[in-house]
């Protein structure tokens, strides 16, 4: 019997193409990063669930054809696609905008950077060798996972944030990913974060894109956290109906830095979400939320790595799914704690809630730990919602479906609450409201 | 609790030496030729006077064998098993024996020396009878005796080695053999259907309470050869059996293959409780030798209302691979695992268990607790599925592990997976050392920090000892202090 895992599928030959048309466009910059990044992923291929990382995403059998990478769209098509997105529009920020993985000056705040921070287009800064460069790709985990090498191969466009030491910017940075089409297509931006010692930045990333076509973006956010440095990041996956989205965050955290990061899917037909946490300094925190909305035929997968390689680290993770007709959810966590890593506090907890449908719910938190002293632990939980708290609510007067979307937010405003931008966490729960009042 | 204090005792009481077991038996054995084969695989089915489909069945699993590839997803690292340079079958030279009398003395003497009752304890009129346990003692690959056969058989009860149940009731054992863990479920339980020698077999009539413990005790003696038992339980509808497995082997530098399988039948309102008290050789500090217990258990909850337990407390054995697993396939049926795994020196467990759902309203609880010492490692690994059909489904799940020292590792991979919106699933999982409050507490009232650790250790096993036949709950007890020792300072 022929080992099928071998045989290539349609969409990895289709990769294979468009990357020896792709790679003759690009800057010089990393080709030979590049050219690896693509070979590993070729001798790889797409994961299957035989992978064990991806058992619940089948990339192999979701990915049917390659889409070719976005070439970057005119003004005006650019200019449409920006006023239709509406994604943290309400909040004071420096705006950068990409419309299918290609930045849009016109529409973008490069000319009032506050001091202390450089911006830099992530092709001009390949163009140029930017030194700043050497920080991408910050965690060896990440560089052993298909979707980040692939990213890594094709990346077009992105930024280079560089926050000098001591800086601590007030206004977030709003990343504006959009995109816009009649036929399929891809795009890989990549976003590298340089923070020196004792800054601190905000970022905001909303995705975006037309419901109805079946586009690929592969997003990438590096971050480099200096020693007491503080990260804050907001993230919102609104891509459209048929999109297949696929997102990496890998950052590092010097010692007694903090990064928190939040999550909120409602979009896309498949998306995954890795994210990659190396604690390389000591006593660095982190809080990683996810909140996901699925409604039928969707399927969103949050996989977390924190890998604790120094004394002291905290982690907390908190994932929230409501899952709501055939949806599938997936959380894959991982809490690694190597010998060095003493003192390290983690918790991990992924709870869904399925309303009364044809839901799954796919949870893996695991724990993997070499040093003694240590208080570690994860939770899942998943059922439907409590029959007595609806009933409470009901026989005050409320219909089932706003009892239940009551619920609803309640159960994901716990992953919400750490978000320390008011404004990004408003529009957060915004968004939550957005989608219980399509649904009812 | 006067069990905590005979631990303590214990624990003084312990030379270096740790492995009380590891002694070996001398006499003369009989072997097949070393390695596998067809040949080999009709020799075994020939000494054991097997039916032709039985043959027929093993000669199948040995062709899917070897097309299949050994797996190497569990977290532990071992020098690959030679196939061929082993024994697959092993039996003391003297023929079958009818009576106590007639087995060599050198095997009474062995269990006699592992504390295993092999005669029938007489019952005196007028005194209340003892707690009783009738015995199959299995030495390499056969039975060598089997206590209370007669007075079991009065209630309809059928314990016997399964190679004898194949000639005495082949309908039963064609029936259910192969129908939980199926020839071709995995690379050793694949091996293990080939070339599988002797274990036991019970079947409980309907509406049957068993009228004393069954138990099962396992022993390696021959070197170079590999143990390759299978056990079938079937609790016919309304019945209740409880089941002892125990296992040891000589301490040997080179490691030896255990590769066992066991299949439970519940049907109806039956229930089954299967507690193994696991010690097999574990290797020396250096990680040389040991046992490699690579086994597959599963039961069929295949009744309503059925149930079945698993409790489990793993100390032995250089490399575990072990997942006792419950599929529960009738309606409000309910599976149980309670599980200790202590890991010392350079083992590595792999261990867990899979409650997979498939009934409408079942029920499943799994308590895990893991110790690792020395430079161990420690993995829990489990399921958890709901069916799509399974409304209702309910689990608990908990497991925690400890640490005692920063050599070793405790790792928990869990997978849950809920396919219906009325299953409710809760897991939690802990990893942390042992307090230093509660020893600097014992140390206080004079307790040497190897107690104190014994006794904070006891405590954090609590749950799942509590599940144990009495007899069993304070053999583990020992044999956990025991497994522990020298992991302090």
């Amino acid at each position: 019997m022929a080992d099928v895992t071998n045989l290539r599928t349609p969409a990895e030959t289709g990769l294979s193409k468009l990357f020896e048309v792709a790679r003759m466009k690009f800057p010089t910059g990393v080709s030979i990063a590049r050219e690896e990044a693509f070979r590993y992923f070729e001798a790889m291929g797409l994961p299957s669930r035989r992978v064990e990382a991806f058992k619940y995403t089948d990339l192999r059998a979701a990915l049917k054809e390659a889409a070719p990478p976005a070439d970057a769209p005119g003004a005006e098509a650019a200019h449409r696609a920006l006023d239709a997105a509406k994604g943290f529009s309400g909040i004071e920020a420096l705006r950068l905008a990409f419309v299918n993985g290609h930045l849009v000056a016109e529409a973008s705040d490069l000319g009032r950077v506050p001091q202390g921070v450089t911006l830099a287009p992530l092709n001009e800064a390949l163009a140029a060798g930017d030194r700043l460069l050497e920080h991408l790709a910050p965690v060896s985990q990440a560089r052993e996972n298909p979707i980040y090498q692939l990213n890594a191969a094709f990346m077009a466009d992105g930024l280079l944030v560089h926050v000098a030491a001591g800086t601590k910017v007030e206004a977030p940075l709003h990343l504006r990913f959009v995109g816009t089409g009649a036929e399929a297509f891809s795009t890989a931006t990549r976003v590298l974060v340089v923070l020196e010692a004792d800054a601190e930045l905000t970022v905001l990333e909303s995705h975006e894109g037309p419901d109805g076509v079946a586009y690929q973006p592969n997003d990438a956010l590096d971050v480099v956290i200096a020693d007491r440095a503080r990260f804050h990041h907001t993230r919102l996956n609104g891509e459209g109906r048929e999109a297949i989205a696929l997102s990496t965050i890998s950052a590092r955290l010097g010692a007694g830095s903090h990064i928190e990061t939040v999550n909120l899917v409602t979009g896309a037909v498949l998306s995954r979400h890795q994210i990659y946490l190396h604690f390389a300094g000591e006593d660095a925190t982190a809080t990683v939320n996810g909140a996901t909305m699925l409604g039928n035929g969707q399927l969103a997968d949050s996989t977390l790595l924190a890998d604790h390689a120094a004394v002291g680290g905290v982690s907390r993770e908190l994932f929230k799914t409501v899952i709501d007709g055939d949806a599938t959810g997936v959380f894959q966590g991982k809490i690694i704690v190597e010998q060095i890593a003493q003192k390290t506090d983690g918790k991990m907890k992924s709870d869904c809630l399925l309303l009364p449908d044809e839901g799954q719910m796919m949870n893996k938190p695991e724990l993997e730990i070499f040093a003694d002293d240590v208080a570690c632990g994860h939770g899942a939980t998943c059922g439907a919602p409590d029959d007595d708290l609806l009933f409470y609510l009901m026989a005050r007067g409320l219909p089932r479906t706003e009892a239940e979307s009551l619920l609803v937010q309640a159960f994901l405003g716990e992953a919400l609450e750490s978000v320390t931008h008011e404004g990004a966490r408003e529009a957060l729960i915004g968004e939550v409201e957005t989608w219980l009042a399509k649904r009812a | 609790m006067p069990a905590v204090q005979d631990t303590v005792d214990r624990v003084r009481a312990i030379d270096v030496d740790q492995y009380k077991y590891g002694f070996e038996t001398t006499i003369e054995m009989e072997k097949s030729e070393k390695g596998i084969s067809e040949d080999v695989i009709r020799f075994i089915s020939a000494k054991k006077n097997e039916p032709a489909w039985l043959l027929e069945w093993r000669l199948d699993a040995y062709k899917r064998w070897q097309t299949m590839k050994e797996p190497d997803w569990a977290r532990v690292s071992y020098d690959k098993v030679d196939y061929n340079d082993i024994y697959y079958y092993a039996a003391p030279k003297r023929k079958s024996v009818e009576s106590l009398d007639e087995i060599d003395p050198e095997i009474l003497a062995t269990y006699e020396k592992l504390g295993i009752p092999l005669r029938e304890v007489e019952v005196l009129e007028g005194v209340a009878p003892e707690r009783r346990v009738a015995v199959d003692a299995v030495f390499d690959s056969v039975s060598v005796a089997t206590t209370f056969k007669a007075e079991l058989s009065k209630a309809g009860v059928i314990f016997m080695p399964i190679s004898e149940a194949v000639r005495e009731y082949p309908e039963l054992v064609q029936k259910y053999l192969g129908s939980v863990v199926p020839v071709t479920d995995n690379f050793f339980a694949t091996l293990n259907s080939a070339v599988f020698s002797d274990g036991s077999f019970v079947y409980i009539p309907p509406g049957v309470r068993c009228p004393m413990e069954l138990s099962t005790y396992f022993r390696i003696n021959e070197r170079d050869t590999g143990q390759f038992e299978r056990t079938l339980i079937i609790a016919d509808k309304g019945s209740y059996v409880s089941y002892l497995e125990g296992c040891t082997a000589p301490k040997r530098d080179d490691n030896q293959l255990h590769a066992a399988v066991v299949e439970l039948v519940a049907l109806d309102d039956a229930e089954i409780k299967y507690s193994t008290v696991q010690n097999w050789y574990p290797g020396d500090a250096q990680g040389k030798g040991g046992i490699y217990n690579f086994v597959t258990k599963r039961g069929d909850c295949r009744g309503a209302r059925s149930k079945i337990s698993w409790t489990q407390v793993e100390t032995g054995s250089a490399i575990t691979w072990k997942y006792p697993s419950c599929i529960l396939r009738g309606d409000d049926s309910r599976g149980e695992f309670y599980s200790i795994a202590v890991s010392n020196g350079m083992q590595q467990v792999d261990s867990g268990t899979k409650m997979i759902h498939l009934g409408k309203n079942t029920t499943s609880r799994i308590i895990s607790k893991g110790i690792s010492a020395g430079r161990s490692q420690n993995t829990y690994r489990g399921l958890v599925s709901a069916h799509k059909k399974a409304k209702g489904a309910r689990n608990f799940t908990n497991c925690d592990s400890l640490l005692i020292g920063d050599q070793c590792g405790a790792h928990t991979v869990p997978y849950i997976e809920s396919k219906n919106a009325s299953a409710v699933f809760e897991h939690e999982a802990t990893t942390s050392k042992i307090s230093e409050d509660q020893k600097f507490y014992c140390l206080q009232r004079g307790l040497s920090e190897e107690e104190a650790t014994a006794l904070i250790v006891n405590g954090f096993v609590r749950d799942v000892l509590q599940q144990l036949p009495m007899e069993f709950a304070v053999e583990a007890q020992k044999l956990i202090s025991i497994s522990l020792e020298g992991s302090v300072g």
